[in-house]
C-alpha cells in the first residue's frame, strides 16, 4: 500500500486508511460490492448463453439468404411455407440455388432417461452446398430413409457414445415410437427449449415428424451466384415474393434478428436484462451507504484538511481513492464467485456458460463507474463543512 | 517586510436579517514579524473570530487585513486557500484524523504542499519534530491511544512540521500540563527568533503572558489597551 500511495497518489493513502479503521463496514462494503457484482455477472452469463444458443441453433446449415414465414421470430417458431416459393426464388436472375429447410420437434425416448426433445432438422440430400461442414459429410448417407446425424451435445447423451455413429458402426434409436439409426455426429448442444437435435433427408422428415410434408417447408435456403451482391439480390427477391407471406433476409440478419428478439420479447430476456439493471443499482446504493456513512463520520476531518490549506478536489481524491478501492476489492471475489457459479451452471444445464475477458472488463469497467458515481453523490455533502467552526 | 499581520477598521457580524449582530468592532492590530504575541479577553469577546479572519477561515467583510503582505479583504477562495499553505494553525480541539497514526498526521500537516517531496525526508522531519515534543516512543499510536496533551502535542507538531511563516493557536496549552506548556511556548519563541515565525496565540495562561513580546485585549469586540 505504501509504495502504491507514494507512487500513484504522492501522499498519504488518507481513503484506505479511513476504510481500513473500520474493519466491519469496510468488509460489509466489500461483499455488498461483491454481490452485485456476482448478480449482473450472472444475468449477463445468462444473457450470452442465450445468445450463445441461438447462434449455435443456426450452426448445422449456411446460405446466403434465408426466406422465412412473414410471423417468424425463430428456427423453430412461425408458420409453414408453401414449396413454390423454392422454385420462384431459383427463377430469379443472380440466385445460384435454393432448397427447403424443414424444422419439427420430436421427443426421444429412451429407457431410465427423462424423454429428450430433439429439434429434427431436414434438408433435401442433394442440397449439400446448404449444410454446414459438420453435416455436409453426412447428408449423403442420410438419403436412406429413417437414418440420421445426431447431435453428440444433446442432453444426457455420452459424446464419446455420439461420436462413434457411422455407417459402419451405426447407433439404432427411438424417437416418437420409430427407429432411427444414426450414422454420423455433430455438435450443437441443447438450448432453452430443446435438449438436443437431429440431420434427417427431408422424406425421413415427413415420417417423423407428424402433420408435415414435403409441401410446406419452414424455410427456404438461397444461395447467390459468385459476384451477385446481398443487397440488390435481398431487394428483387422481395419483389418477386410480394405476393408471398414471407420475410426475406440475409443469413446473418436473420440469426441477428433472432438474437435481439430473444433478449427483448421472450420473458426470460427482459427477465434477465431487468436483472442486470438491478445489480447495478444495488451495487450504487451500497457503496453509495458506505460511502456517504464515511463522509458523514468525516466531516470535521475534512473540514480539518480545508483549514490547513488543502483544496476540495483533495478532499474529493479521498472519496475516489475509497471509491476505486471498494471497485476493486468488490470485483475480484465477485468475479471469483460468478465464475464457479457459471461452472456449477454448465454443468447443471448443459447450456454453454462460461467467463470471457471481454466481459470481465465490461464488468469491472461498469463497477468503477458506479463505484464513482456512488462517490460524486456522497461527496454532496461536502458542502456542508465550514473549517472556521473547527475553533 | 517587519509587519507579519496588519488589522485595519475591522468590523464583523453574524447572521443575518433581525438575528445579525455585531461582534467585532473597529479592531486595528500589528504583529511584528518573529514576535510571539498573545490575544486575550474574557469569553465571547471575540478572539476565535479574529483568529479566523486572519487564517483565511472567514471572508474579510469590512475594514483591511493584511497577512504576510497579502490583502485579505475581497480575497478570492483560491487566494484564501493558498494563503492557508502558509500558515500553521492550532485548534483548540486537537482535531487529529483518527484513522492516522501520530506520524501520519504530522506528515498530513506536511503533504499539504503537493505531491513531489522525498517520503522519507518527508517522515524523518515529521519524527524529528515529534521526538522533540516528547512523543518518540507514540509515533505509530492512533490518536485513541494518546492522551489528550499527547495529542494536542501532535496537533502543534501537524502545524509546525511545514515551516509555517504564522503560526495561529487557539488556547493551544488548555489541555497541557505546565511543563509540556513551558516547552511549546519557547519552541515557538525559538522559531521566530531563529526563523523569523510569528505566532498570534489566544491564551488564558498568564505565565505565557509574561513571555510574551505583545499582549492584546479585547472586550465585547473592541481592542482595550495593548503591553509591550
Ligand atoms: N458562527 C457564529 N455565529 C454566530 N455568532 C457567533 C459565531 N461565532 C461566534 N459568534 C459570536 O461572536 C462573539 C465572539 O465569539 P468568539 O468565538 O470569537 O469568542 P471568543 O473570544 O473566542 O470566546 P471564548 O474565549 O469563549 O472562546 C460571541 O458573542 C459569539 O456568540
Ligand atoms: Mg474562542
Amino acid at each position: 500500500m505504501n509504495w502504491i500511495s507514494r507512487g500513484l497518489l504522492g501522499r498519504l493513502p488518507v481513503g484506505w486508511l479511513q476504510l481500513r479503521h473500520h474493519r466491519m463496514r469496510l468488509a460489509a462494503a466489500v461483499a455488498g460490492v461483491a454481490f452485485a457484482n456476482m448478480l449482473v455477472f450472472v444475468q449477463l452469463g445468462i444473457l450470452s448463453a442465450m445468445n450463445d444458443v441461438v447462434r449455435t441453433s443456426y450452426s448445422p446449415f449456411r446460405a446466403d439468404i434465408v426466406i422465412s414465414p412473414y410471423n417468424t421470430n425463430t428456427l423453430t417458431d412461425g408458420a409453414t411455407l408453401a414449396r413454390r416459393v423454392v422454385y420462384q426464388s431459383v427463377a430469379q436472375p443472380g440466385v445460384a440455388a435454393a432448397a427447403p429447410l424443414y424444422v419439427g420437434q420430436v421427443a426421444w425416448e429412451r429407457p431410465n432417461v427423462p424423454a429428450t426433445s430433439l429439434i429434427v432438422y431436414a434438408l433435401p440430400p442433394e442440397s449439400r452446398r446448404f449444410a454446414g461442414p459438420a453435416i455436409a459429410e453426412h447428408l449423403d448417407a442420410v438419403s436412406v430413409p429413417m437414418r440420421a446425424i445426431l447431435d453428440g451435445l444433446s442432453r444426457d447423451v455420452d459424446p464419446a457414445w455420439a461420436a462413434r455413429a457411422s455407417p459402419d458402426t451405426p447407433l439404432e434409436f427411438e424417437v416418437d415410437g420409430k427407429a432411427i439409426t444414426a450414422i454420423g455426429s455433430y455438435s450443437m448442444g441443447a438450448g432453452f427449449g430443446w435438449d438436443g437435435s437431429l440431420v434427417v433427408s427431408d422424406l425421413t422428415f415427413i415420417r417423423l415428424v407428424r402433420q408435415r410434408s414435403m409441401g410446406t417447408p419452414s424455410h427456404v435456403l438461397v444461395d447467390l451466384e459468385p459476384g451477385m451482391a446481398l443487397a440488390p439480390a435481398l431487394a428483387q427477391l422481395r419483389g418477386a415474393l410480394s405476393m408471398e407471406p414471407v420475410k426475406v433476409r440475409s443469413f446473418a440478419q436473420a440469426v441477428e434478428d433472432n438474437v435481439s428478439f430473444q433478449a427483448t420479447e421472450v420473458p426470460m430476456g427482459s427477465i434477465v436484462g431487468a436483472g442486470v439493471l438491478l445489480g447495478l443499482l444495488v451495487g450504487v446504493v451500497i457503496v453509495y451507504q458506505v460511502l456517504a456513512t464515511d463522509v458523514a463520520a468525516h466531516l470535521r476531518d475534512y473540514a480539518t484538511f480545508k483549514a490547513i490549506g488543502y483544496s476540495h478536489p483533495y478532499i474529493l481524491g479521498v472519496i475516489f481513492e475509497q471509491a476505486l478501492i471498494l471497485a476493486v476489492l468488490g470485483f475480484l471475489p465477485g468475479l471469483a464467485s460468478a465464475s464457479a457459479i457459471y461452472a456449477l451452471l454448465a454443468h447443471a444445464t448443459d447450456l454453454p456458460f462460461g467467463m470471457d475477458v471481454g466481459r470481465s472488463l465490461t464488468v469491472f469497467v461498469g463497477t468503477l463507474l458506479a463505484c464513482m458515481l456512488s462517490g460524486a453523490l456522497a461527496a454532496r455533502r461536502l458542502r456542508t463543512i465550514d473549517p472556521a467552526e473547527l475553533f | 517586510m517587519t509587519t507579519s499581520i496588519v488589522m485595519q477598521g475591522v468590523n464583523h457580524w453574524f447572521g443575518d436579517g433581525e438575528a445579525r449582530r455585531q461582534a467585532i468592532f473597529d479592531v486595528s492590530l500589528e504583529v511584528t514579524r518573529g514576535s510571539l504575541t498573545v490575544l486575550a479577553g474574557p469569553s465571547g469577546c471575540g478572539k476565535t473570530t479574529l483568529l479566523t479572519l486572519v487564517g483565511c477561515l472567514r471572508s474579510v467583510q469590512d475594514g483591511s487585513v493584511r497577512l504576510l503582505g497579502t490583502e485579505l479583504h475581497g480575497a478570492s477562495a483560491m487566494k484564501q486557500q493558498a494563503m492557508r499553505r502558509r500558515l500553521g494553525v492550532i485548534f483548540q480541539a486537537h482535531n487529529l484524523h483518527e484513522s492516522l497514526t501520530a506520524l501520519q498526521n504530522v506528515l498530513v500537516g506536511l503533504q499539504v504542499h503537493g505531491r513531489g517531496g522525498d517520503a522519507d525526508v518527508q517522515e524523518a522531519a515529521a519524527t524529528h519534530l515529534l521526538n522533540i515534543l516528547g512523543l518518540g516512543e507514540r509515533i505509530t499510536y492512533l490518536p485513541a491511544r494518546l492522551s489528550g496533551g499527547e495529542k494536542q502535542r501532535v496537533a502543534i507538531a501537524r502545524a509546525l512540521v511545514s515551516n509555517p511563516a504564522v503560526v495561529l493557536a487557539d488556547e493551544p496549552t488548555a489541555a497541557l500540563d505546565r511543563h509540556s506548556s513551558l516547552l511549546v511556548v519557547r519552541m515557538l519563541k525559538a522559531l521566530g527568533r531563529d526563523r523569523g515565525v510569528t505566532t498570534l496565540m489566544v491564551t488564558h495562561d498568564d505565565r505565557i503572558h509574561q513571555l510574551a513580546d505583545q499582549v492584546l485585549f479585547l472586550r465585547d469586540g473592541r481592542m482595550t489597551a495593548g503591553a509591550n
